[in-house]
């Protein structure tokens, strides 16, 4: 298929997805307005498409009448408020901050939103969010991971996705686990990243948890996202002799970064990357077998033995409406952050701001309830969900297949990663 | 403590091997940029465009089965023609305008071609399949990577091939004349739209060429024009405006201060000796480093 013809697959998907749902009654309460900003143009388009379809497939799930092991979902609508129905209205954000204030400014004053959910882009986000605090309307924010979103203070501000501190968290974690199950000996640690929002956030957290953690932290290297060429940055890290290295990268770097570890013989026992550049399909595809063994945080794998058996069915409904590609962690996780709004509305027994808030506040919802691998959904003083955790994922055989938690990994770990080859 | 010495001065050679390779690359980007306004007074904002478009050439002719070097001719051929018909159908008018109309201009068309480049191509990263030239080469404890070395080298080769075109010969004798004084050079009997034509033309020709190497060590997406194009604008002022030696002595520099400044100063601040030299040259010599006037 042809570039264009993918694209109006896509487009159609989305349209399908968008399509009021069949049953309209008479004499029903009024719906209940959730306003979503997304980046659904500009260079996220893409990814923004995949997240619509997946909010609306929750919605939908929400205002139907199929129940599955999920929050709130089945009940046709809200069963609290006469079963009102939730209506997403989506607004676009283009990806950027400024564009994304006045979208959540528009869903709020015009479409009088009661909450709003987004933005995936964490910088548009930032922005969102600090007009529903100004309106003192809910924000739930499904799918950003910088870690200082939640440092802010905000307190309309929620948050279910683990943050980049705590995939930070779950590499160390990782790391004991190893220590306990195979004698590796891992003392020097090598902290590498872009210095935009997103690698200043995971490689402060990458910093300060190995430091307490008890890890040598002998190089921390913070480079401009825009560089073509990383020979200070490698030559550093060479000096350094790290057992391991944390990246932030994004693609183009990240090849670059590949480039010179090898050119310049850099052995370490295991590459940790904060997915970004190293996820890309691109990754694999141009390092070939110099990827092997290569890890990264991931949030979501419908790989793993799920701990939720309704994860292949929305993964079915989802491939439906989305031009046959699958769920994965970005959709995972916009499609949960839905159903716990749903989840607040319903106990908050009103569609008043205040009243969905106090619900928010005490959401408690069981890991084992949702698609992903996370203990719970309650949320910190912070708005942050502490009971969020992510996967970790290597690359074996040309593709990424996870190996920790153990408990739910699909194959055991490489470990120390293959050296490489000239 | 002598170990410690030679491992100094090993890391301070492969810097200065990296800086120098670098600064060849930035040196190739920058040669048409230089070119175009030596001849015409025209800062071509879409320089960097035109480098995307070329790296997505060498994309499509590798996705067929030409690899980047074979590619490297066809794609520079492409540009050319590319160059030759947007100065024919655009620059020229701008040419008529008031001064302003050319930085206008030529900003609308960086972002006309970025734009039809998201929409055609999606913001995906895209890398040449099967990638040639990866291997690494090792000269005593300096280990540095063949495809840096190719564009390096394919860098000098072109700088010196454009260098001797405008230097030796007949047309090339007639776009300095053109550089020089427009008007004397119509009065010459020079077809002054036809070597502005020409020089558009060979400088969008350079940019494909190094497009075409460039795919050797980067992916292509629609912004990554911005990426070169920055660091070429301040190799270009730099070196002089217009001037071709100028250009290569100043990527050279820029190459070489941003990756010592990175090893010594930090990463994080590599750009800044880059940008202070910039500030310095253009305080003391606003020519630049080897213009004239």
């Amino acid at each position: 298929m042809s570039k264009p013809s993918i694209r109006l697959a896509l487009a159609l998907g989305v349209a399908f997805a968008v399509a009021p749902s069949a049953t309209t009654r008479a004499a029903d309460p009024a719906d209940i307005v959730i306003g979503s900003v997304l980046p659904l143009t500009g260079p996220s388009a893409q990814t923004g498409a995949g997240l619509k379809a997946a909010q609306q497939l929750a919605a939908d799930l929400v205002n139907g009448h199929v129940s599955y092991p999920l929050p709130a979902v089945g009940h046709d609508g809200i069963p609290s408020l006469g079963h009102a129905h939730i209506k997403l209205v989506f607004a676009d954000s283009q990806g950027k901050p400024d564009q994304a204030r006045a979208a959540a400014e528009e869903l709020i004053t015009q479409d009088h939103a009661v909450a709003l959910i987004g933005a995936y882009i964490s910088s548009t986000t930032a922005t969102a969010s600090q007009v529903a605090e100004r309106y003192g309307i809910p924000f739930l924010n499904p799918d950003s991971s910088a870690p200082s979103l939640t440092a802010r203070g905000l307190k309309w501000f929620f948050r279910t996705t683990p943050n980049d501190a705590m995939f930070a968290q779950n590499f160390y974690d990782f790391l004991a686990d190893l220590k306990k199950t195979k004698k590796v000996a891992v003392h020097k640690v090598a902290v590498v990243n872009e210095d935009g929002l997103f690698g200043t956030g995971s490689g402060d957290a990458e910093e300060s948890i190995g430091k307490s953690s008890g890890y040598d932290v002998a190089a921390r290297i913070a480079y401009p996202a825009t560089t073509t060429e990383v020979n200070a940055e490698v030559e550093k890290i060479k000096s350094a002799a790290p057992d391991i290295l944390m990246m932030s990268s994004y693609l183009p770097d990240a090849l670059l970064f590949m480039r010179g570890l090898k050119d310049q013989g850099v052995a370490v026992q295991g590459i940790f990357a904060q997915d970004a550049g190293f996820i890309d399909p691109g990754f694999i595809k141009t390092e070939g077998d110099d990827a092997e063994g290569i890890m990264t945080r991931e949030v979501f794998s419908l790989e793993i033995k799920q701990r939720n058996q309704s994860v292949p069915l929305i993964d079915q409904l989802f491939r439906a409406r989305f031009g046959g590609k699958p769920l994965d962690g970005n959709t995972a996780r916009d499609f949960t952050g839905v159903l716990v709004l749903a989840d607040a509305l319903d106990r908050a027994h009103s569609t008043d701001p205040a009243a969905i808030r106090d619900a928010l506040v005490k959401t408690n919802i069981p890991g084992s309830r949702t698609l992903l691998p996370w203990k719970s959904i309650h949320f910190d003083a912070t708005g942050q969900n502490d009971g969020g955790a992510g996967i970790i994922e290597q690359i074996q055989g040309g593709k990424y297949v996870t190996v920790w938690p153990f408990d739910v990994a699909v194959k055991p770990v490489v470990w120390p990663m293959p050296p490489w080859k000239h | 403590m002598a170990d410690a010495a030679v491992e100094a001065l090993t890391t301070f050679a492969l810097l200065v091997a990296g800086g120098l390779l670098t600064g060849l690359v930035f040196a190739l980007v920058a040669l048409g940029l230089t070119l175009v306004y030596g001849v015409m007074d025209v800062v071509n904002f879409a320089h960097g465009e035109f480098l995307m478009l070329a790296m997505y050439a060498t994309l499509g002719l590798a996705l067929l089965g030409i690899g980047p070097l074979v590619g490297l001719p066809l794609v520079a051929a492409a540009l050319f023609l590319f160059g030759i018909v947007v100065y024919r159908i655009f620059i020229r008018r701008l040419l008529a305008g008031p001064p302003e109309a050319t930085v206008f201009g030529t900003f609308g068309l960086l972002v006309l071609i970025q734009g039809a480049a998201q929409a055609l191509f999606s913001s995906d990263y895209l890398s040449v399949p099967n990638r040639p030239l990866q291997g690494t080469l090792h000269l005593g404890p300096i280990a540095l990577a063949q495809s840096a070395l190719v564009e390096g080298a394919g860098a000098l080769v072109l700088t010196a091939l454009v260098f001797a075109f405008v230097e030796y010969t007949e047309t090339g004798r007639a776009m300095r004349a053109v550089a020089e004084d427009r008007v004397a050079a119509t009065l010459m009997g020079i077809n002054v739209q036809r070597i502005n034509a020409l020089a558009f033309g060979i400088g969008a020709a350079c940019v494909g060429a190094a497009g075409a190497l460039l795919m050797l060590s980067y992916p292509v997406y629609p912004t990554v024009g911005s990426q070169f194009a920055l660091t070429a604008f301040v190799v270009v002022a730099l070196g002089g405006f217009g001037s071709i030696q100028g250009a290569l002595v100043a990527a050279l520099l820029v190459g070489l201060l941003e990756v010592l400044g990175g090893f010594y100063l930090s990463p994080e601040l590599k750009m800044v000796p880059v940008y202070l030299a910039y500030l310095v040259v253009v305080l003391l010599r606003p020519q630049g480093l080897l213009g004239r006037r």
